[in-house]
This record gives C-alpha cells, structure tokens and sequence, in this order.
C-alpha cells in the first residue's frame, strides 16, 4: 500500500488556492523551522497498517469525557480541554509550566476511515484511536487473466 | 493551549560530560509547584507512566522523579508519521523548605503524577526577641 506522508495537497482545488498554501508553507519552514504552534496541540504519531492506522497522542491530565473524537471521510478531529489547577486563597505557584484550556486538531489521514468501526481508548495520559480504512476505498484486487 | 514549549517535549538536561548508562531517551516532564499553607503540592505530566513505574526518592532537599515507559509498537503496523517520541521521565528539584518525609503522598492519575510534600513543623522553638 501506498503511504505517503499525511497528504497535504488535494488536486481537487484550484491552482491559485495551491500557491497560497506553498507560500504559506514555505514562510512557516523558514520563519520558524521545526516550532509547531497552538494547533498543532496534541502532538500525534500515526501508525500505519495494511487495513487501519493507529493514531497515539499524549494528553496527560484530561478526563476521558472530555475528549471529543470526530471522524468525517479522511479527516479526524480531536476536540477537548484541561481544566485548570484552581488555587484557593492563600496559595501560590512556584512554577507553572502545565497547560490548560481548550485545544482543537484537525488531522487529515491517507485514506478514507470507516466512521462505524472507529475505537478510541485513553490510558495513563494516552489516547489511541483505530482507524480502520472504508472498504469502498480499499484498492481491488485484478486478476489478469491469460487468453 | 500555549506556549511552544509544552507542545514539544524537552529532554533532560544532564551534566556535562555525564552520560545516562540507559541509550533511551529521557525527558523533563512539566510541572506546576503549587505552595499552600501546609504542603507542597508537584503536579508532573508524565504521559504513559502508571503507578508502578514512577519512582520517587527525597534524598536530603534533593526531590528525584524518575518514570519509565514502555515503547509501544503495534504489530503489524509502522510509524507513518511522527510528532512526538516516547521515553523516560526523569527530574530533580532542590527543596527550600523541611519536608515531612514520613508524610509524602504520591498519586498517578492519566498520566499526571501528584505529589503532596507536607510542610514540617518547625523543630527549633522561636525565641521572642524582647527590647530591653
């Protein structure tokens, strides 16, 4: 099977629509190589198998309700927050490095998910998400005949 | 969500010239120190550490968190596509304040270990100063 990396461009858009995203990129690669920003909250990690992927992602801290998972063709969405520690009157932070709030993610997968069969499950801070691949995109099999 | 830095996850930082005897990766988790009246309360996020392979020690003032995780990799599949790694935990603060050692309560819940370091009660008496 072919996997290319996440796809980035869909033919189906207009050229002009394609120079802008290029030129997007190509001012984020050399204004801030190898930063990633708010929206690339959570970081993932997919990985590939013949008939799903596995998507991994760390969100220590967030209750397994609060995390919303939505799958629509070949684009998965993770929705959530981390509450905030509230501090009652006469504590003090010595540090605060943790995040809190709301984070939103898009991200676009290489094939077509089957919405049905997709299983998420959160352990120890991390969220694993199976995403079988839709059987109408699965490549068919022809069988070359000798005449 | 903000800040670089929490998005991307920092490895710790060893002396210079020391080196680990593990070749796995390690990594500072983030913390939030709160200081209440009576404790010290640590919160770490430590993703992927249940509460059997986090390790604590109080060694003096020296507080050492040390959490080890397993490297998952699902049968069948490769890594496609990757953001973040995975590896062990490991980070030490110096404590400015007397810990009641006896007293040190530690939890791991989702992958966000909580440690609550209750204050000592002064062991020396305090000597009113009086103008003579």
């Amino acid at each position: 099977m072919l996997w290319p990396e996440l796809e980035r461009y869909d033919f189906g858009r207009s050229l002009w629509r394609e120079l802008d995203t290029l030129q997007r990129d190509m001012n984020r690669l050399f204004s801030s190589y190898g930063e990633r920003t708010e929206a690339d909250f959570p970081s993932v990690n997919l990985w590939a198998g013949e008939n799903d992927a596995v998507l991994t992602a760390e969100l220590p801290g967030i209750n397994s309700e609060d995390i919303d998972i939505s799958v629509h063709d070949n684009s998965l969405t993770l929705n959530g927050s981390r509450k905030a520690e509230e501090l009652k009157e006469g504590e003090t932070y010595h540090r605060q490095e943790r995040n809190s709030g709301q984070f939103s993610r898009i991200v676009r997968l290489p094939f077509k998910v089957d919405e049905s069969k997709v299983n998420a499950n959160y352990k120890n801070g991390v969220l694993e998400i199976t995403l079988p691949r839709a059987e109408e995109d699965k490549p068919r099999k022809i069988a070359v005949k000798a005449v | 969500m903000s800040s670089k830095e929490a998005i991307q996850k920092q490895e710790t930082k060893t002396p210079e010239g020391v080196e680990r005897t593990k070749a796995k990766r390690t990594f500072a988790p983030v913390v939030d120190i709160i200081e209440t009246e009576k404790e010290i309360v640590l919160m770490a996020d430590m993703p992927g550490v249940d509460e059997n392979s986090v390790d604590i020690t109080l060694e003096k003032n020296v507080l050492a968190i040390n959490g080890g995780v397993e490297e998952k990799a699902y049968e069948g599949h490769s890594l496609a596509y990757s953001e973040y790694r995975t590896g062990d935990y490991a980070r030490s603060f110096t404590l400015a304040d007397e810990i009641d050692k006896d007293n040190i309560k530690a939890t791991v819940k989702n992958g966000v270990l909580r440690l609550v370091l209750p204050k000592a009660k002064p062991a020396a008496k305090k000597i009113a100063v009086k103008a003579a």
